[in-house]
């Protein structure tokens, strides 16, 4: 009787059966758009950050930039050339000079921190990195010593020809100022990491034994740029290197987190800055535990700055951190309102539909079905257009679903490796420049909405949810009917 | 089998309360078919809903059998109804989106009575009211003297004590009017039901055995 009365009921009342689905279908098929577009925003913002911190790094470490010292302007510094320095050729001296220091606003630290935090429980593994830049200044001048009088008060004398050489050949000066990032990494450490997250282009990775070697490993994109490939050399704090590798991230069109990767006690030592680290990364042993982990950090290195992912994940910006912004906040917003006004009218719609059936039901009371029975039998209808609505959003949703990943929307994502410091910013991507502050490293995501059983099940769960409540209010409804008070009203 | 002793009923009505039956005793046996006649709004639809255990006096008692209706729970109420009591109804009340047959398989839903044995049993009451072909049509699909065959077959289908028909003949011609009241009649004498109607129409209240007439909430005897 229940499914026979339920059928045609639903047949019989077919425009409020369709208003009803059709809401519910709306709804649905936005919750599940609004997840999948969330879920890959997600993934995306994931990808952007392994390519800067690695798979698997739960913490960063650093620690909070300082104000330079009176009279330090941190950076590269002076570039110093002695009266002797460079080359003279044709009355043209050509120096060149490379420097390798750390990150502007970025605090380098003791690298006892790293074996403070190894000793933490939970921790499963960590590796120490130093950020460094490295900033060559070269140029042409004309060779002064042409013009020095013979009085020998190294000034000309009136009347003497004018200085020739130069840059232009006629006494001028050009110089050129170029930078480029270097991280130094322990090369035996390669379970958590920025190595740890990139795929090897060309040429070997570094391993345990480049320990106090000479030798680089680069960002695929900028050697490209450079035009430098495996076996050429790369100057790096005036010391030559050689190219043992190519590095690149998962994604074709992003960048490493740095553009040249050398031993960590290398850095060190070229930057003159023996036992120094400017990061940590830090593995916890389960994701549940990542919460101690950064409390327990934060307690033993109070002037640390400790990032968890999802801290990390803030970090990211460009289109893709917009959309994720759109999606948090409207999306959300938005279907919250859209299933609110389904339930809604499903509430609405059933509760004015047993005011229509007023008279039905007072019949059914009046030959003995019970409350439990009527009530019964209106959830049911409830829920079976609940039903109806959810495998109609389903569908609907996966269909959009399907055309946000056939359209595959490019999102542009930058991340920054380290705190933005003053006079952020620099020439070139994902080069640091003079002034620069972070390593942002650009990549071009395209979005791809993936669709899970949970997605999926949320949407039947939202369907039932609604059927039941709709079914509920207009169950509580037919139950108050009095059998003689509902037959008196319509008689 | 019913018993009423000193019943009544007041309904509060804007500011003023209203006293549908007011100290109506009476004594009605088993197996008898009477008419209640009287004005509009003099209490017949309201004794009818009393004597169907469809509400509760506000003072006095209602026997049926030995069961006290006015001392009764929602749940007590709704199980004599579902067993002891057939309704008719004057504008027949059917389940429009149910088929002929389904209507008439309500009144055996809440009896627990299984798919099978309900089909078989609501076929059976149809065929005793002549409407043995229609039972797939849909109460849209019927006349009106068709669609109350339908509603006394749902009525009877349970085999009730008491048959209760609220101007059952109120919305059909005379010569439909005559057939219902031969198949009501027919029924009572088959089933030796106690048959009680509520009717303004005097030719149908003279076929009872025993006429009562209610105005102003009162009932009194007619001969």
């Amino acid at each position: 009787m229940f499914f026979a009365y339920l059928r045609r009921e639903l047949a019989g009342r077919r425009r409020q059966t369709a208003i009803v689905a059709t809401g519910m279908a709306l709804a649905i098929a936005l919750v599940i758009l609004v997840n999948s577009i969330a879920a890959g925003v997600k993934s995306a913002q994931a990808d952007v950050l392994s390519s800067v911190y690695g798979v698997g790094t739960d913490i960063t470490i650093s620690q909070e930039p300082t104000p330079p010292a009176e009279g330090g302007g941190g950076g590269a510094g002076r570039f110093d050339f002695g009266a002797d320095a460079g080359d003279t050729t044709d009355g043209t001296t050509s120096v060149s000079q490379s420097r390798l220091t750390a990150d502007r606003g970025t605090t380098t630290f003791d690298s006892s921190q790293l074996d403070t935090v190894t000793g933490i429980a939970d921790v499963a593994s960590a590796a120490g990195t130093l950020s460094l830049t490295n900033s060559t200044f070269s140029g042409e001048l004309p060779d002064f010593a042409q013009g020095n009088a013979a009085d020998g008060t190294g000034r000309p004398a009136a009347g003497d020809a004018a200085p020739q050489g130069g840059a232009d050949g006629a006494g001028g000066s050009s110089f050129d100022v170029q930078s480029f990032t270097v991280l130094g990494l322990d090369p035996a450490a390669d379970a958590v990491g920025p190595l740890s997250a990139v795929t090897l282009a060309d040429g070997r990775g570094l391993d345990a034994d480049d320990a106090g070697a000479d030798v680089a490993v680069l960002d695929r994109a900028y050697a490209t740029t450079e035009s430098i490939a495996v076996g050429d050399s790369i100057d790096i704090g005036g010391t030559s290197f050689e190219v043992v590798g190519l590095v690149s991230s998962g994604s074709a069109d992003a960048t490493t987190a740095s553009n040249v990767y050398i031993p960590l006690d290398v850095a060190q030592a070229l930057s003159g800055l023996d036992g120094q680290l400017s990061d940590i990364y830090v593995q916890a042993t389960s994701s549940s535990a990542i919460g101690q982990v950064q409390a327990d950090l934060e307690d033993a290195l109070p002037d640390a700055t400790v990032n968890t992912q999802a801290d990390l994940a803030s970090s990211v910006s460009g289109s893709l951190s917009t959309a994720s912004s759109l999606v948090g906040t409207l999306g959300f917003w938005l279907s919250v309102l859209v299933l609110a006004a389904a339930f809604g009218i499903a509430i609405l719609f059933t509760i004015s539909g047993v005011t229509r059936r007023t008279r039905e039901f007072g019949t059914l009371k009046a030959i003995g079905w019970s409350n439990r029975r009527i009530v019964g039998q209106v959830a049911g209808e409830s829920l079976v257009q609940g039903a109806i609505g959810g495998i109609a959003g389903i569908a609907l949703g996966l269909i959009g679903v399907l055309v946000v990943n056939l359209v595959a929307p490019t999102l542009s994502a930058g991340a920054a490796t380290t705190a933005a410091g003053p006079g952020g910013g620099g020439p070139g991507a994902g080069a640091r420049g003079f002034g620069a502050a972070a390593t942002q490293t650009a990549s071009e995501v395209a979005l791809n909405a993936p669709i899970t059983v949970g997605v999926i099940a949320i949407a039947v769960g939202l369907a039932v949810l609604g059927g039941l409540l709709a079914g509920a209010f207009g169950g509580w409804r037919a139950s108050r009917l009095r059998p003689a008070e509902a037959l008196r009203s319509v008689a | 089998m019913y018993t009423l002793d000193n019943v009544s009923k007041t309904y509060p009505q804007s500011r003023k309360t209203v006293k549908a039956l007011d100290g109506v005793s009476l004594e009605i046996p088993a197996g008898q078919m009477v008419a209640i006649q009287g004005p509009t709004g003099g209490g017949k639809s309201t004794l009818l809903q009393m004597l169907g255990a469809l509400d509760r006096p506000s003072s006095g008692s209602v026997r049926l059998g030995e069961q006290d209706l006015a001392t009764l729970g929602d749940g007590a109420l709704g199980r004599i109804r579902a067993e002891r009591i057939g309704f008719v109804f004057q504008n027949f009340n059917l389940i429009p989106t149910l088929t002929a047959l389904q209507n008439v398989e309500t009144a055996l839903a809440p009896l627990g009575v299984d798919g099978e044995e309900r089909r078989r049993r609501s076929m059976a009451a149809l065929d005793s009211v002549g409407l043995g072909e229609r039972t797939g049509h849909l109460p849209s699909e019927l006349s009106g003297g068709q669609q109350q065959r339908v509603a006394i077959a749902r009525a009877l289908v349970k085999e009730p004590e008491v048959l209760l028909a609220d101007e059952p003949t109120g919305n059909l011609d005379e010569a439909t009017r005559d057939e219902i009241m031969d198949l009501l009649e027919g029924q009572w004498i088959d089933r030796t039901l106690t048959l009680l109607l509520v009717t303004h129409d005097s030719a149908v209240a003279k076929r009872a055995q025993r006429r009562l007439r209610i105005a102003s909430g009162r009932v009194t005897e007619l001969a």
